[in-house]
């Protein structure tokens, strides 16, 4: 249930900010500060999640397969890779050095 | 046209890492299904999920999603002058102000051009986007443990994909660093969920940090100028102090020599 609930929320808000963009008479929030803090925002959370999904299990701090699969990724995206490519490097790497281990 | 088609194409084809994600964190697929349709943005869909498995509440799960969301409106702002819709259609068409959709509309010419170009993305990337979603997450649990396939790297694999392209200033680096580390720090301290929220603090930090700097580097800017002025001021006016004294030098030379010449037609007289 409170997975529903999160998920509630979620849309309404992401639904919300979207609207408010397109509502917004142009200008309103067209001051600097707004515009940089909501370029800055998402690079803060995705770097955190990133870091989080990678070197951690629950709140335990851990060095496992998936760091040498986020390696593969950063180096697909380095040799710009599309979007999948990048995931299923990760994937496989991170399968395969299980499979070994 | 051929540009909607393919984004649409090849980002509603990552629906099958969202699908597969989802179902590897213990969300249903009824769940996962609800999350494409209703929230369609891939970036706040992922980050739910995945504090949703690191066993965070769902508000705070649902408030970093929210956060990441924010993006949107600042699309919506550009596109709404372009796409020039009335109430009705700007309630419907604001579900698809996503990062694919305003990136091909805002690269066309033409109100014509800029609304084909958001809805056909729109329409593509909705349709597959769901339909992968639906076919991952049905292949997942098809999979049974998700991470002895590996699938557990898939959720930062896809962030750090969605990341790379925003790193472009020392601003955007500064702050990526800033919250990683923020975020593996406070994870053993804080409750789950909570630590993505306060490493979203690293932007406005950063911000401010950034902003000072460029505040006091136009501050010395300004000093220096006022200095090189001051210094050419100066130089003015020793330059017009030597013109004084040269020309007084000369005044005084003058005299003497206009002194000289009377004394001398003086004393020329006083002979006479």
């Amino acid at each position: 249930m409170s997975v529903w609930i999160a998920i509630g929320i979620t849309a309404l808000g992401c639904y919300l900010v979207k609207l408010l963009g397109l509502s917004v008479p142009a200008g309103a929030l067209e001051r600097p500060v707004f515009k940089r803090l909501t370029a800055l925002l998402p690079v803060a959370l995705l770097a955190a999640l990133t870091a989080q999904q990678t070197f951690a299990d629950q709140t335990v701090l851990v060095l496992d397969a998936r760091a040498a699969g986020l390696a593969a990724a950063a180096l697909a995206l380095v040799l710009r890779a599309p979007f999948l490519v990048v995931v299923a490097a990760a994937v496989l790497v991170t399968a395969g050095i299980r499979a070994v281990g | 046209m051929r540009d909607a088609l393919g984004v649409g194409i090849a980002v509603g084809l990552s629906g099958f890492a969202f699908g597969v994600t989802a179902s590897g964190a213990g969300i249903s697929l009824a769940q996962t299904c609800a999350l494409s349709l209703f929230v369609f943005t891939g970036a706040s869909q992922f980050a739910l999920v995945g504090a949703l498995a690191a066993g965070s509440g769902p508000l705070t799960a649902a408030v970093g999603a929210f956060f990441l969301g924010t993006r949107n409106t600042l699309y919506g702002l550009r596109l709404s002058g372009l796409l020039g819709l009335r109430l009705g259609t700007r309630v419907a068409a604001a579900h698809w102000v996503i990062d694919e959709t305003s990136a091909v509309a805002l690269a066309q010419r033409g109100r014509q051009a800029v609304r084909l170009g958001f809805t056909v993305t729109g329409a593509t990337l909705f349709v597959l986007w769901n339909l992968t979603t639906f076919l991952g997450a049905l292949g997942a649990e098809a999979l049974g443990d998700t991470a002895a396939w590996g699938l557990d790297a898939a959720p930062p694999a896809a962030f750090l994909a969605l990341l790379a392209p925003m790193l472009r200033t020392g601003a955007e680096r500064t702050t990526a660093g800033l919250a990683a580390v923020l975020g593996l720090a406070l994870l053993p301290v804080l409750p789950a969920g909570v630590p993505v929220l306060v490493a979203a603090l690293a932007a406005p930090a950063v911000l401010v940090v950034h902003s000072g700097k460029a505040r006091r580097a136009a501050d010395v800017l300004m000093l220096q100028k006022q200095k090189q002025k001051q210094k050419q001021k100066q130089k003015q006016k020793q330059k017009q102090k030597q013109k004084l004294v040269q020309e007084q030098e000369q005044a005084d030379e003058q005299g003497q020599e206009q002194a000289q010449r009377r004394t001398e037609s003086g004393s020329e007289e006083e002979s006479r």
